[in-house]
This record gives C-alpha cells, structure tokens and sequence, in this order.
C-alpha cells in the first residue's frame, strides 16, 4: 500500500487526538515525579528533626500533590488504551515488544504508587512514623518507575533494537529485552525526562512559595521549602543540562533528520555552526529549493560538529544531504531507501503467497530479499521523499525554547539557593517575581522537549520501520473526530477546575508560620 | 525456568493470569456498586462523607487493575488487544470517559473552589459505577457470544459494524445481545452488593451497617436472576470450538459444558466460587452482625473464583477466547492472537513480581484497616474527601 492510499485525514485526527492527550497528560505528570520525591525529602526532616512546621510544610505540598495526581491520573489511563483503539496495526506490528513495557509498568509501578499514595495521604494516625515515611518513599518510587518504563517504550520507537522480524505473523518480535531496557536511547531519555521532571517540581514549590514571601505569609513554610526546591532543582537543573547533551548526541546517531531539523540545518558542513538564536524566512520545498531559509540568525561557530560527536571539525549532514545522498560521507539517499523499502514490502508479499502455494524455494528466495531490505522497510510506503522530512520550524523553535528555558532555571536556582542560605530572599522582592513568573515557562519548557522528540520523528512512529499513517486502526474518521473533541472539552473543564482548586488552597492556607 | 515450558503452556499460562487479573478487576469494583449507592445508603452528608472515604481509599487499586488488565493482554495477547480496542471503538471509549470522570472526583468533590460543585462530582461517581460495572460485564460476555470483526493476513482487523461495539449491548433483534446484557446487569448488581459487604466491614457506624444489610438483599435478587439466566444460556448454546491440529474454527454444540467436563478442576473452582459469593450474601443476610464483618472475603474471593474459572472456560480446551460471528476462521485463540515465545518467557518471569505486590498491597491495607472509619475521624482529617 502507498502512501496515497491511506485516508490522511483520519491519521491526522488520530494523530491530534494522541496529541492532546499526550500534551495534556504531560501537563500534570512532571509535578508528581518531582513532588513526591521532595515530599518525600520534606517528611524525612520532620522525622529527622521532629520538628512540626516540617510536618505541616509535608502535608500542605502532599495536599498540592493529590490534586495535580488525580488529573494525571485521569489523563494517563486513556494514553494507555488509545494504542489499541487508534493505532490499532501499530499494536499488532509491534506489540510483541511495545506491549511488554506497559504491562510491566502496571504490575511494578502503578499498584506501588497507588497502595502506598492511601497511605501516606490517610495514614498519618493509622500507621507509624516509620511505615509512613517509607510510604511516601514508595509513592516517589513507583511514580519514577512507571515513567521508566513508559520512556523505555518511548525510547524503543525512536531507536528500534532487541527485534527481529517474523515474515509469518507480519510482525516484528522481541528477541532481546536487555537490549531494549538499556538501549543508550532509553537510558538517555528516562535521565533526561526525569530530571526535567524534577527541575520543573522544583520550578513549581519555589514559585508558590515565593508568592508566600512577595505576600509575606507562611514565611516559614515558604522559606523552608525554597531552600528544599533550590537546592533540589540546582542539582537536578545541571543533570538535566549534561543528559540533555548526551541525549543531543544520541539523537544524532540515530535519527539524523530528527537532529538535522532540531538545528534547522538544510545543507551540511564540516565546523557546523550552532543556531543560538534564529527566525526562519521560508523553509526550501521541491518547488522553491532556492528560497532562502533564514530571516535571520545569530551563530556559534564549530559548536554544533561539537555538540553531536565532540569534535568541532565534524561533516553534519543536512536535511538536503539526507534526502539526496552524500556519497564523500556515505549517505544513502532517501531515493535509494524508498526503492530498497519498495522490494521489501513487495518480498514480503510473494513470500506469503509462495508460503500459501507450499513453494519453499519461491518463499526463501522473497525472504532473501526481504532481509536485505528490511532495514527500509517504512520507506516503501512512500514515493516522495520530501514528505519524510517534519516540521522544521515547529522542531527548531520548540527546541529552541526547551534549551533556552532550561539553562535560565540553572541559574535561578542558583541565586534563589544564594540568597535563601543567606537568609536574604524575603528582601530581593525581583528575585520572587522571577521565581513566581518562572512556573508558566516550566510548563512551556516540558512541553516543548516533547514536541521536540515526537514532531521530530515524524512521519515515523517507528523510526525507519513504520510510517505513522500506517499504524492507525482501521476506523471511520468521524468517531476520532468526535472523541478528540469529546477529550478536548472533558480535559479542558477537569483542568479549569484543578487550576481553580490549586489556586484555593495555596490562598486559603494559613499555618504556614511566619518565623 | 519458563524456558522449558512448551509455546502452548506459555499461552496457556498467560491466559491464566489475564484470567486472574480480570477476577481481580470484577471483585474490585464493588469500588463502582458503591458509587451507585451513595444516596441509597446515606442519608445525611455526614453519612455521605463516610461512604465517599471508605471506597476513597481503594478506588485507584480498581483503575490500577483495569490499566494493568488492559496492560497485561497488550503484552501477552496483542491480536486481541488490538482488535478489541481498535475495533469496539465506542463501548471502549465510553468506559474510558466514565474513568475519566471517576479519578478527579474523589479528590474534588469537597475541595473548595472546585467549580462543579459537589453533587456534580457525586454524578460522575454515579456515571462510572453504572458504566463500568455494566460495559465491562457485557464485553466479557462476548467471549462467548462473539463479536463482528475480520483479520487479514497481514493480522491488520476490520471491525464488522458501523456502531463500533455498540450492536453487542443493543441489537435485540439478536438473541445474544440479552445474554450479554444480562452479565452486565449481574456485574453491576454483584458489584453494589460487595460494596454493602465492604461498606459493613470497613465502616463503624450502626446505621449504615444496618442500611448495608439490607441493600445486600435487595440486589441479591436481581443478581442470581441475571446470573443464572447468563450461566445457563452459556452452557446449553453453541461454542468456538478450534481444531487443535488444522486451527479451524467451528460451532460446537454445548462447547462449554463440555470445556467444564473435560476440566473437572474448572468446575470445582466455578461452583466453589459461586457458592462462596452465595455464602457471603447469607452470612451478611441472617447471621450475626460479626458474620457480615467478614462477608465480603467470602463474596470476594468466590468473585475472583468464579470470573477466573469462567474466562479458562473461554480460553481452554481449544476454544475461540474471542470469537468471530462474522468470520468463524478470524476468530482468535490464545494461540494465534498471542506475543512471540521470547515475549511470554520474558514477561513470565515478571509475572513472578505479583504474589510480592499482593503481599504488600495487603500489608499496607491490614495497617490501615486496623481502625474502621467513624464519624469522629470525617470530622478530623483534613485530607477526607
């Protein structure tokens, strides 16, 4: 089947409604990866120290915590099952090794979290301090193992390993799971995500808390727990910069295009320049190959050769280069690939029939080809190449953002910790403005590191293997349609009402002390 | 150690723990007959506020155990996981919103602020206790009865009907539609009485305990009517019986009495689990007030038997675990809807993690379950619902 085939409108809503869920999922998870780990800290100094404002500091975040929970909750349960009713050829081709890490998310993570979160949030007087506080561990725990297990699976759809291709069930197989949990994509992703997570819970406790100071209230509370997140998000801010790096890296190696359209690279070159800051004029197409693609931009010489292999005299192909082959730096063309996906998929065919007709010799013949082709499999899916380049613009700017973002929360950290040790923070009123206004950008910084990685990919759901528009099940595009509006509106209303609630109990609260 | 058992036992093993996982799942939702019950069974805000907590604190063990149910079978069986979910689009999308509606309402209902106001949440609680309880029983009964879909050679699924799943709970002009209505409505009567057994042993307070009682009663009825006209529909009509060798499907008639007869271990786990959920209605029903405290292990765990022996019946003895009406040879068997032989070892061996989760998942509760809920406690915790 090519391309033309397909019903694109129904990929395209399928695609939005994964999307919105996706988006809107992300939304509420980081805050409970981060949280529950700086919960778990604050409540471990008020057994420490048994001292109660640390026990009242606990219990306010916890409460914060339970809200931003149930709507990540709520969000996270249709993520799971859309695989099935949207993508349901996806399930099959690839189920064999996707399915695995899902289910093992939900036997070692999702009932640790969700026994162990009663606990610490109804056990305060059914239970000891000690099981308490191991509870509120746990919680942390699970909540960081389920998001390792779901980036495994995230991570084996941008770089597929530890599969092998069985031509009689048309699917591909598992043939090594250690491969695939420690694959350097997944490794990767699962550090860099998490600390991400953390940064952006850090983000969250020193903004509010500063909205205390700028307020003057609960200053002890907000106080303590600026000096928890800043410590807390400066370590995490300077892991999340160093697995952002490896992961640059990593990128390159395996989805070059993903890499070359992250930078807005179209023609390569040895001491390839970083764009720091750039405005695209008009993207190059077929028609228009002259246009010129930058407004305007501001480069570092030899840093991106740099930052994807260490060395700043490296060749970085292009978009251009990808598409049409290198032969000086042995780039197949996305011409050739096409052609080799094209014998793939037609050996795949003849083997069946051979198979069906009992004709050994025919069969083995078709899988020969097959194999030596199967590398490009996804291609033949396609006659224009062009159409396996992204969204360029939308993949720069998004990563852009994200880098951009990240290094400022490095350096609030960082002068938040400084004047909260020193004791001067209440005073620097310009300082709390930043920390307060840095929560929406927080936000906006996680989103965007996932636009990054899925716009990036596309059109591939697998990278190389399977084109996007040939993993969606086999529907009528007016029930996606309505679902996604259906979704849209149900998370939108959940949302309001969690902002308004939030935003209740940080004005409502009173204990917070004031020494 | 899982190395050595033959692809079959592998298939056979894994079908055995989604059949565990979805016993679980059916037992769990008393947390969705409670819901149904709230305004049945209290009658003033306080009393409310009591039920609301008492299933507060186990509502996401049941979310969990239907992610981990929907987990398990991507895993172990993605033919199916595919089909049914790609292909029944809307019953499963309509369950998934009324979960939706479920997880933020808990935690919402009394929060200040919270936009929708209390009785609002109360609704969304109402919503997910019928819609689950209801949806899920009736899509279980389409292992028997068969749905309308076909697979090609590629395992790419089309499903057969333009209502996506719907025609199974409201077609009546098939006779199968009140075979598979009639297990949901048992699902979501057996589920409220767990709940008025779980209700009497988890909460202290004469009042709801007495009201509980007497719920148990009311929906007994209805259960065992439902029930037995689900059970024996199923055991006189025909079944998806598959050729072990050639692996084509055909009709047989009486296929699942003769899978219980042909796995006499089956049966006895069938009949103890019904007589143990019989069992635990009668203790709640006329024995003493410390009787019906425990009801609910006896009703809970003959649950778990029951489901458990009726999803082997589906599956074992070379029957069609979901079966094709449109196509009798699209029909998938736990041997050709299921992952490879290396996927099944692979996650064999994490199926090992689940006695240590039960293990502490029943830990966590004996600590917390050591004091009922009371009034006095509503009033207290600042974090109750």
């Amino acid at each position: 089947m090519l391309m033309e085939h397909f019903n694109l409108a129904l990929v395209d809503w399928s695609r939005a409604q994964f999307a919105l869920t996706a988006l809107y999922h992300w939304l509420f998870v980081p805050l409970t990866l981060g949280t529950s780990f700086i919960l778990a800290i604050m409540e471990t100094i008020y057994v420490k120290t048994g001292k109660d404002i640390w026990k009242r500091i606990t219990k306010f975040w916890m409460t914060l915590f339970a809200i931003n929970f149930a709507i990540g909750v709520a969000t996270g349960i249709i993520l799971e099952f859309e695989f099935g009713t949207n993508w349901s050829n996806y399930s099959w081709f690839v189920g064999d090794i996707f399915g695995a890490p899902l289910a093992i998310e939900g036997i070692m993570a999702f009932f640790m979290e969700s026994t162990f979160f009663a606990v610490m949030f109804f056990g305060w007087n059914k239970v000891s301090k000690g099981f308490h506080l191991t509870s509120t561990w746990l919680v942390a725990i699970g909540s960081n193992l389920s998001a390792l297990w779901i980036l495994v699976a995230n991570a084996w759809m941008q770089n597929p390993v530890g599969m092998h291709f069985n031509p009689e069930t048309a699917r591909n197989e598992m043939v090594n799971f250690w491969a695939i949990l420690f694959s350097s994509t997944a490794v990767n992703k699962f550090l860099h995500t998490i600390s991400s997570a953390y940064v952006m819970s850090a983000i969250f406790v020193l903004g509010v808390s500063a909205w205390y100071l700028l307020k003057k209230r609960n200053q002890a509370l907000a106080k303590r727990s600026m000096i928890v997140a800043s410590t807390f998000g400066l370590i995490m801010s300077v892991f999340m910069v160093i697995t952002g790096d490896e992961s640059a890296r990593e990128v390159y190696k395996v989805q070059p295009m993903k890499f070359a359209s992250m930078e807005g690279l179209y023609y390569g070159q040895s001491n390839a320049p970083l764009v720091a800051i750039g405005v695209f004029d008009r993207t190059p197409s077929p028609d228009n190959p002259k246009t010129k693609e930058w407004a305007a931009k501001i480069e570092i010489p030899n840093l991106l050769s740099y930052m994807a292999t260490m060395n700043p005299h490296t060749f970085i192909p292009g978009i251009h280069d990808l598409v049409h082959g290198n032969d000086a730096h042995g780039i197949i063309s996305y011409y050739d690939r096409i052609k080799m996906g094209k014998l793939a998929i037609a050996a795949l065919k003849e083997f069946q029939l051979a198979k069906k007709a009992a004709n050994d010799s025919a069969a083995s013949t078709a899988l020969k080809t097959f194999e030596t082709n199967y590398k490009y499999f996804g291609y033949g899916y396609y006659n224009d190449p062009h159409k396996l380049i992204p969204d360029v613009p939308l993949v720069f700017y998004s990563f852009h953002t994200m880098v951009g973002l990240g290094m400022l929360f490095v350096l609030i950290f960082l002068l938040t910790l400084i004047y909260g040790v020193r004791g001067k923070l209440p005073k620097k009123r310009w300082m709390l403005y930043i920390a307060l206004w840095a929560i929406p950008f927080a936000y906006l910084a996680q989103e965007t590191g996932w636009m990054v990685a899925e716009f990036g990919r596309q059109p591939w759901v697998v990278q190389d293997y399977m084109p996007t528009l040939s993993a969606v099940s086999n529907i009528n595009q007016t029930s996606v349609m309505i679902t996604f509006f259906l979704f849209g509106v149900v998370f939108t209303v959940l949302l309001i009402a969690e902002i308004k609630i939030m935003l209740k109990q940080i004005k409502q609260l009173k204990d917070g002390g004031q020494k | 150690m899982f190395e050595n058992l033959s692809y079959l036992a592998l298939q056979q093993y894994w079908w055995a723990i989604i059949a565990l996982l979805g016993g679980i799942l059916v037992f769990m939702l008393f947390v969705q007959g409670g819901q149904t019950l709230l305004y049945t069974l209290g009658k003033t805000d306080t009393e409310v506020k009591m039920l609301v907590n008492s299933l507060g604190r186990k509502w996401d063990l049941t979310f969990t155990s239907l992610v981990v149910f929907g987990g398990a079978a991507f895993a172990s069986f993605p033919l199916f996981y595919a089909t049914s979910f790609g292909g029944a689009y809307w019953v499963w999308m309509i369950i998934l919103f009324a979960f939706i509606l479920q997880a933020v309402s808990y935690e919402y209902r009394t929060k200040a602020n919270n936009w929708l106001g209390t009785k609002t949440y109360d609704t969304f609680l109402f919503i997910n206790g019928l819609i689950a309880t209801v949806f899920l029983g009736t899509a279980v009964a389409t292992f028997f009865t068969g749905s309308l879909f076909s697979v090609n050679a590629m395992h790419h699924s089309f499903w057969q009907s333009p209502y996506r799943g719907l025609e199974l709970a409201l077609n009546f002009g098939r006779y199968a539609t009140y075979v598979n209505l009639s297990l949901g409505l048992a699902v979501f009567f057996l589920a409220r009485i767990l709940a008025s057994l779980y209700f009497m042993n988890n909460i202290d307070d004469e009042t709801l305990n007495e009201r509980a009682r007497k719920q148990v009663l009311k929906n007994a009825i209805p259960f065992l009517v439902f029930f037995l006209f689900f059970l024996i529909n199923i055991l006189v009509m025909k079944g998806f019986n598959y050729n072990p060798v050639t692996k084509v499907v055909n009709l047989e008639a009486f296929k699942y009495l003769h899978n219980l007869l042909a796995m006499p271990v089956v049966l006895i786990l069938l009949l103890l689990g019904v007589v143990m959920v019989l069992w635990g209605i009668y203790r709640a029903v006329f024995v003493t007030e410390k009787c019906g405290k425990k009801a609910i292990w006896f009703a809970g765990a003959g649950t778990i038997l029951t489901v458990f022996s009726l999803l082997l019946t589906a599956g074992y003895n070379h029957t069609a675990f979901y079966p094709s009406i449109f196509d009798l040879q699209s029909s998938l068997t736990i041997q050709n809807a299921s992952s490879s032989k290396y996927t099944l070892i692979a996650m064999s061996y994490v199926s090992l993690l689940i006695p240590f989760v039960v293990a502490y998942i029943w830990y966590a509760w004996s600590q917390m379950n050591k004091t009922p809920i009371t009034k006095k406690e509503m009033e207290e915790d600042s974090h109750a619902y």
